[in-house]
């Protein structure tokens, strides 16, 4: 286990591997360009590597607020909620889509402000001979 | 091979960087030290996905010119307002209680806003059926592209799941229910017709895009997210809320295959293999497979066990006496366990601790993986009555250390000191890998009464040792008499 966790030369494999999966869905930069799945798949199981030895590598006693700050950003749920929202068409789609919108930044505000709050409780020993 | 919308690439690259923004947010809790700043850029990295998608994707109504130019950028600010509003009700409520919460009730938060999350993925799933041309997911004939409908199901179905789910396990926490597991009869053959049944419908969805199939799919997964967690015990929660977490980021994932949006596929699967590698750790702590965790019942034969402990003779102590051996010590091990959240007692026992400190005693803290609630709770508990992090070990790097302590101070936690896990093949508990409380020349156990038994429902052998001294008492109360005494 504990080779993992140091094993930051995976995570750099890893992340090289996943920046150029990422090329592969643009080269210029304004150019509109259709992405395949393949390359969305591509970039969801590197990204599950990348996740694999970054979790790994967190320190037990940041556990919670892990859990707090993976519950934020997973709120990224919001960009479809805004789609929905933004789109014309259909009411019910509209409104399903500003509720959404609602529930995602309860949770986008609320996690980044609590994860702050509990980080911040974090100190090191004061020293007295200091 | 289907083909979706064009999008221009800075977007692309936009969301990308937001998705690496998460990757170093997460990366940034390896050490306390660095943990703000990855806080900090994780807001960033959600800043810039939804800047992005409001630039992208603001409401617009086509406009014309003086001279008969027609343009399509005119703003619709009645929907632009409308979407505001929404932001500003939900950042009210998020930003409220993230202030007013208590840290002893971090578990049932995290819970509530599993269950947020799951919600947002099920209204975006139902969003994006309703209409898909603005997800852009449609083909020429106007129907859901196949793979999109998978996704799209998928993503429903996970966010269903972990909505009710994390409903359950929220009232489970916050005591509104009992935290005892509710066993149905044949729940396993519930559970798995059910299961089958979303698979059914799936491919049914799939197959003909039928409204039918798509809402009893979504039913079904709301119904066996409820399943799934009612049959599952108090001290099982660290798992079950760790597993919530992993859902919500398949869920999250699953709707970043729909919308090919490569933040939310990145964050999907972060927050998914979070989730899944805590659930590991919990497991691995308690000496269970996930499997039986899932099956549930764990903690339902408490009662009966606790009904056959038999009276032994144990040695009881008094704050006094507790004071006295403390100060005498010249290390002093403290184990917190869910008690000693239950009583609001970290700050107190801090105090404690630094009176103990005064005298020249060296103090530290073990913390067992599955004390508390939930993953690193006690560790939360702990920073927020000002423990620096620096005396706080985790049970690897502190278990050999008993053995040259003079008092383990146990406040709170029970199975977790319990040696029958070492030594007695027919514990429940056995081989779960406990802190070696025992070693320590005296053994000082916090405790309300000597009725109760931890949530295993097994005795602990412990409390009838010679070297251990029971304290029987309120967490806190008991340790503010040690520190009237200390004082």
């Amino acid at each position: 286990m504990n080779g993992l966790i140091t094993d930051r030369g995976a995570l750099a494999v890893a992340l090289d591997n996943l920046a150029w999966a990422c090329q592969n869905i643009g080269h210029h930069l304004g150019e509109a360009v259709r992405v395949d799945f393949i390359s969305i798949l591509s970039i969801f199981v590197l990204a599950c590597f990348v996740g694999y030895y970054v979790v790994w590598s967190v320190t037990p006693a940041l556990h919670t607020p892990l859990m707090s700050v993976t519950n934020a950003i997973s709120s990224v749920i919001v960009v479809g909620a805004l789609i929905a929202a933004a789109a014309a068409g259909s009411a019910s789609s509209k409104w399903l889509g500003l509720l959404a919108v609602a529930l995602a930044s309860v949770n986008i505000f609320g996690g980044f402000a609590v994860t702050a709050r509990m980080l911040a409780m974090y100190k090191k020993k004061e020293r007295r001979d200091a | 091979m289907h083909e979706v919308a064009a999008t221009p690439s800075w977007v692309l690259i936009a969301y990308l960087i937001s998705g690496i923004c998460f990757i170093l947010a997460l990366r940034g809790l390896s050490s306390p030290a660095s943990s703000q700043r990855g806080n900090r850029l994780g807001m960033i990295g959600m800043a810039i996905a939804v800047v992005t998608t409001l630039i992208v994707h603001a409401p617009r109504m086509p406009g014309t010119l003086s001279d008969g130019h027609v343009i399509s950028l005119n703003l619709e600010l009645a929907s632009a307002g409308e979407i505001l509003i929404a932001i500003l009700i939900g950042a009210a409520i998020g930003l409220v209680t993230s202030r007013r919460i208590q840290m002893t009730a971090m578990p049932q938060l995290v819970a509530a806003f599993h269950s947020l999350v799951g919600m947002a993925a099920v209204l975006v799933g139902s969003a994006a059926f309703l209409n898909p041309s603005a997800f852009g997911i449609v083909d020429a004939a106007g129907s859901i592209l196949g793979v999109s409908r998978i996704e799209m199901g998928l993503g429903v179905a996970i966010g269903a799941i972990t909505f009710s789910g994390s409903v359950i396990a929220f009232l489970k926490l916050n005591g509104n229910m009992s935290g005892k597991p509710i066993l149905l009869p044949a729940r396993h053959w519930i559970n798995l017709a059910a299961m089958l049944a979303i698979f059914f419908f799936l491919f049914g969805f799939y197959d003909s895009q039928s409204p039918i199939d798509f809402w009893t799919l979504a039913a079904l997964s709301f119904a066996i997210g409820f399943l799934l967690i009612i049959p599952i015990g108090g001290a099982d929660m660290p798992v079950v809320i760790s597993m919530l977490n992993s859902y919500s980021g398949w869920a999250a994932a699953a709707m970043g295959f729909t919308l090919h949006n490569s933040a939310m596929i990145i964050t999907g699967a972060l927050v998914g293999s979070s989730g899944a590698i805590l659930s590991y750790i919990m497991c691995k702590a308690m000496n269970r497979s996930f499997i039986s965790v899932i099956a549930g019942g764990f903690g339902a034969v408490a009662s009966s066990g606790a009904a056959e402990a038999i009276d032994r003779p144990y040695k009881r102590g008094s704050a006094e006496d507790a004071a006295f051996l403390m100060k005498q010590a010249d290390k002093v091990i403290i184990v917190p366990g869910y008690g000693m959240a239950v009583a609001q007692a970290q700050h107190i026992l801090r105090e404690m601790a630094d009176l103990l400190k005064k005298e020249g005693v060296e103090v530290k803290y073990a913390i067992h993986p599955v004390a508390g609630r939930m993953p690193g709770h006690m560790n939360v508990l702990l920073a927020e009555a000002n423990v620096p992090y620096d005396e706080v070990f985790e049970l690897e790097d502190i278990n050999s250390e008993f053995a040259t302590a003079d008092v383990a101070f146990v406040i709170g936690a029970n199975d977790v000191t319990n040696p029958a896990a070492k030594t007695d093949k027919g514990s429940p508990i056995y081989g779960m890998p406990v802190l070696d409380v025992e070693k320590a020349r005296t053994v000082l156990f916090v405790k309300r009464s000597m009725g109760g038994v931890g949530y295993a429902g097994v005795d602990n052998e412990l409390f009838y040792r010679d070297n251990t001294m029971m304290l029987l008492a309120d967490a806190k109360k008991m340790v503010e008499e040690i520190v009237k005494a200390l004082g």
